[in-house]
């Protein structure tokens, strides 16, 4: 019941900072800003997968989001609109630096290949203490680099922000079960590729690359 | 129950978002088939990976800046609802 009372509050505080800064308060708006800053830091990194191109996009989506607030309607969550911004402004970036392809959310989604499971392994023990905590990092990303950009933003979207399946849906222009679809390859085809890497590296061959 | 059927459930499955009737179908199957017990399991793993190891964190510095150019950016832009879109 508290939880419930502290979320509504909540939204009310946010409500109120986004009817301040549609007037034009900046201090309200760079509340928002820093409540979300970070999440729109890492998503913005997830489907760009370079540093420079998330802080711009960052910058753009709070600069956008300003300009534009008044077409803000409450009808969805605040966040929800700023993401729909901010992947829109990841996309392009994406598409920018890689002028010879079309990237799209659709991309890929045809493919079977990549999502069934081949190593059945056990994970344990716990595959994190094999690693030293830059090489799990790296791990960690190059393994969701490599998947199609539609996969991996619907995966951040539904399980790295937590997102629901009806939202992320709203956010990216999508139908439910296409998210759904995207969602299960997304983690069918990390989990192949970590299984991978933990297979390897039991082995005894930690060095080995992935394709 | 095939292992394929098990797989194009495993996503409601993970999020609960499944009827009694398929569950308990669902957990039939896993009874006696190890490999989709393990996907399973790593499926879950995986995902819990993802969730606990936030790996591009902001850092504090970096964030300090972006928050000023924001706002100054802001400030150079015209407020809300007048600017051309």
């Amino acid at each position: 019941m508290e939880t419930i009372q502290k979320k509504a509050a909540e939204d009310t505080s946010e409500l109120a900072l986004v009817q301040a800064a549609k007037k034009g308060d900046l201090d309200a708006f760079s509340q928002l800003v820093k409540r979300y800053d970070r999440n729109i830091f890492r998503i913005a990194q997830h489907i760009t997968h370079n540093e420079e191109d998330a802080q711009d996009v960052v910058q753009d989506a709070f600069l956008k989001a300003y300009q534009n607030l008044e077409q803000f309607l409450g009808n969805s969550k605040f966040y929800t609109w700023l993401v729909r911004i901010a992947v829109n402004e990841a996309l392009m970036k994406l598409r920018r630096r890689r002028s010879d392809k079309t990237v799209s959310l659709d991309e890929d989604v045809e493919t079977e290949e990549g999502s069934m499971p081949r190593e059945v392994a056990d994970w344990s023990p716990n595959p994190e203490q094999l690693y030293g905590q830059s090489e799990w990092s790296d791990i960690l990303k190059k393994t969701i680099q490599g998947l199609p950009p539609g996969f991996r933003t619907v995966f951040v979207l539904r399980d790295v922000e937590g997102l629901s399946t009806e939202e992320t849906a709203e956010m990216l222009g999508l139908s439910i079960p296409a998210v759904k679809s995207r969602l299960l390859r997304a983690r069918l085809q990390l989990r192949e590729r970590l299984a991978r890497y933990f297979k390897s590296k039991r082995d005894g061959n930690g060095q080995r690359e992935m394709q | 129950m095939k292992c394929n059927d098990f797989l194009k459930e495993l996503t409601d499955y993970l999020d609960g978002t499944i009827s009694v009737t398929v569950r308990e179908e669902l957990e039939e199957h896993l009874h006696w088939c190890r490999d989709c017990y393990v996907v399973l399991n790593t499926t879950k793993k995986t995902i819990e990976i993802y969730r606990d190891n936030q790996i591009y964190e902001l850092p504090e510095s970096l964030r300090t800046r972006l928050h000023e150019s924001i706002i100054n950016k802001c400030k150079c832009s015209k407020p809300p609802g007048k600017a051309s879109s």
